[in-house]
């Protein structure tokens, strides 16, 4: 089925009386790669807390692969093939590099139960393609920012989604590196896997999306080609404009 | 080492410390040992939840004293075989563990072990004005002189049953550094939310973990009142337990099993050797002078400080106290 993937209706979310998210509706087609932009604040990294069951939405509804996820814890999620990295890295600290891929797929792609892969060698090909290649061992304490970033991106990949949400991943990277990952990603897109991506670098959104969508405090204001949307008038003035 | 040589290794060193222990021709040594390995079963039991988990269960007392309480229930009711009996105790209070995960878990840090020492409160309340068990005015327990089947001094009998639960707990707490399950520990006591993004179901594993520990404490306890013959609920739910089975995971490391087995041989000795020397009173000041010490000189315990575990250097006591 090449359908819609995810499809999200009236999603709502606030923070005591602060509304983060106001009825926002998305559909993602299987295999495609969208874009997600915003201002700062503006509630992306929000609405990635709710598709994923890291937060609960007040109203509105997720669809992922067919059935509904209201309701469904996140590990739950991820196992379904929802997964996300985290915006600020949160990587197991006192795990080494490797064990901290060793989670995901220890309990999302063996817990799948369509047999076991090796996992020393799997975690040595994830890191080999965020830039991380012999590094298993290092605790991550020892990494600096960047690198936290592409370890949290690895994490993501090692549960092997159907739906990948990156969070801004590329903060902070170098220009070459952000084509390294640009090109990463759309390695990973290629082999079939839906893409949502989070990112202030417009370079690089402009570059990877295929359809963009512009979040403006907790609202969707645009949604469509790339092009056309970064000259909608609108998104011009509440978010390049300012 | 696979699971089952280092199990049977266990059993060797278990063996050895018996007929070390024989070869003394000393009753004391049994008497005072048996301390020791009740608090070696303690420490890595409680480490479970406490090391592997991050969540600080200040309640060990409520557990140690409902495997005691059970054996003078049961001892009523029907009187059973020892193992039994502790297999009872471990059933009852890792109900007790399922049952304040249940409704605790949803809290972090400080406020999980605040409910846990909560816990504790209300299972000695319980005790007290539950005369069947003795209430407050407490209950006495006939120990006999030798055991069934085995033919030996019951001091000797009891010694031997919990060196052979040590070696369960050992094994057990080994089995999980070593699994799956121990990584989704760690995930866990790391980064919780993390830990679910990467699809640890974490409310699944920390009931399991507080039920096992929970288990492990009570079984420690179902002996109890054989050793003292007399039990009421003061010394039974003594803040000595809670602080003692702390202490020494803090004090070995609690990053595996060998530290809450170190901090525990350590601490329990020099209190049974004071107890001796001194007075039983010196006992809360020794664990105290020694984790103080150790928080200033070796936060990461004996095994950290010797650098021994990989894990203890990555963060030094990584447990939830004070994070929410
Ligand atoms: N847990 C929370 N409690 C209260 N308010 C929150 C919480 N999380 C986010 N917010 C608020 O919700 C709004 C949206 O935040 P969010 O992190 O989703 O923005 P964002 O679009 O990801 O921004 P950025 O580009 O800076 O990452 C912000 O005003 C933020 O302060
Ligand atoms: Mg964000």
């Amino acid at each position: 089925m090449s359908g819609t993937l995810l499809e999200v209706t009236g999603l709502a979310k606030r923070f005591g009386g602060f509304v983060a998210l106001d009825g926002i509706d998305l559909a993602v087609g299987a295999g495609e790669r969208v874009g997600l932009i915003g201002p700062n604040g503006s509630g992306k990294s929000t609405f990635v807390n709710c598709l994923s069951g890291t937060l609960r939405n007040e109203a509105g509804q997720v669809r992922f692969d067919g059935r509904p996820l209201d309701g469904l814890a996140a590990h739950r999620r991820t196992r379904l093939g929802l997964a996300r990295s985290f915006q600020l890295p949160r990587p197991f600290l006192s795990l080494t590099v490797g064990e901290n891929l060793r989670i995901p797929i220890e309990y999302v792609v063996h817990a799948r139960g369509r047999g076991r892969i090796d996992v020393e060698s799997r975690c040595a090909e994830l890191l080999e393609m965020v830039g991380l290649a012999g590094r298993t061992d290092e605790l991550p304490a020892g990494l600096t920012q960047v690198e936290m970033r592409k370890l949290e991106l690895a994490r993501a990949m090692a549960a092997e989604p159907k739906l990948l949400i990156a969070d801004e991943a590329m903060a902070g990277l170098s220009h070459q590196e952000v084509d390294d990952i640009l090109a990463l990603l759309l390695q990973l897109n290629d082999r079939g896997v839906t893409i949502i991506m989070i990112e202030h670098i417009m370079r690089a959104v402009m570059h990877f999306s295929q359809r963009l969508v512009v979040l403006v405090a907790g609202r969707k204001i645009a949604d469509g080609l790339p092009d056309e949307v970064i000259r909608n008038p609108e998104v011009e003035r509440a978010y390049l404009g300012e | 080492m696979r699971g089952f040589p280092f199990f049977l290794v266990c059993l060797a060193v278990a063996a050895a410390v018996f007929l070390a222990a024989r070869l003394t021709n000393n009753g004391y040594v049994f008497f005072a040992g048996y301390v020791v390995l009740q608090y070696v079963v303690m420490a890595v039991g409680w480490n479970i939840l406490g090391g592997y988990t991050g969540y600080v269960n200040f309640g060990t007392a409520g557990f140690f004293a409902l495997g005691a309480y059970c054996t003078v229930a049961l001892e009523k009711l029907v009187p059973l075989p020892l193992p039994v009996v502790m297999l009872a105790g471990g059933v009852v209070s890792g109900a007790l563990g399922l049952g304040m995960g249940y409704l605790t878990l949803r809290l972090r840090g400080a406020f999980f072990s605040i409910a846990t020492l909560a816990m504790a409160v209300v299972a000695q309340t319980f005790m007290v004005n539950w005369p069947f068990v003795g209430g407050s005015a407490g209950a006495f327990v006939i120990r006999p002189e030798t055991a069934e089947y085995f033919g030996i001094d019951y001091i000797r009998y009891l010694f031997l049953l919990m060196l052979g639960l040590c070696v369960i707990v050992i094994a057990v707490a080994r089995l999980i550094e070593r699994s799956r399950l121990g990584d989704g520990f760690a995930a866990i006591r790391d980064d919780e939310l993390a830990a679910e993004a990467s699809g640890v179901p974490t409310l699944r594993l920390k009931l399991f973990a507080t039920a096992l520990s929970g288990m492990f404490l009570g079984m420690a306890g179902a002996p109890l009142p054989f050793y003292v013959t007399y039990l009421d609920p003061p010394s039974a739910f003594s803040l000595a337990y809670a602080v003692n089975t702390i202490a020494m995971p803090l004090i070995g490391g609690t990053a595996s099993w060998p530290g809450p087995l170190i901090g525990a041989v350590l601490i329990a000795t020099l209190q049974q050797v004071a107890t001796v020397t001194i007075s039983s009173a010196v006992n809360l000041l020794i664990v105290g002078l020694v984790l103080v010490g150790f928080v200033i000189a070796a936060p990461r315990g004996i095994i950290g400080w010797f650098g021994l575990d990989r894990r203890a250097r990555a963060h030094p006591r990584r447990l939830a106290v004070g994070r929410t």
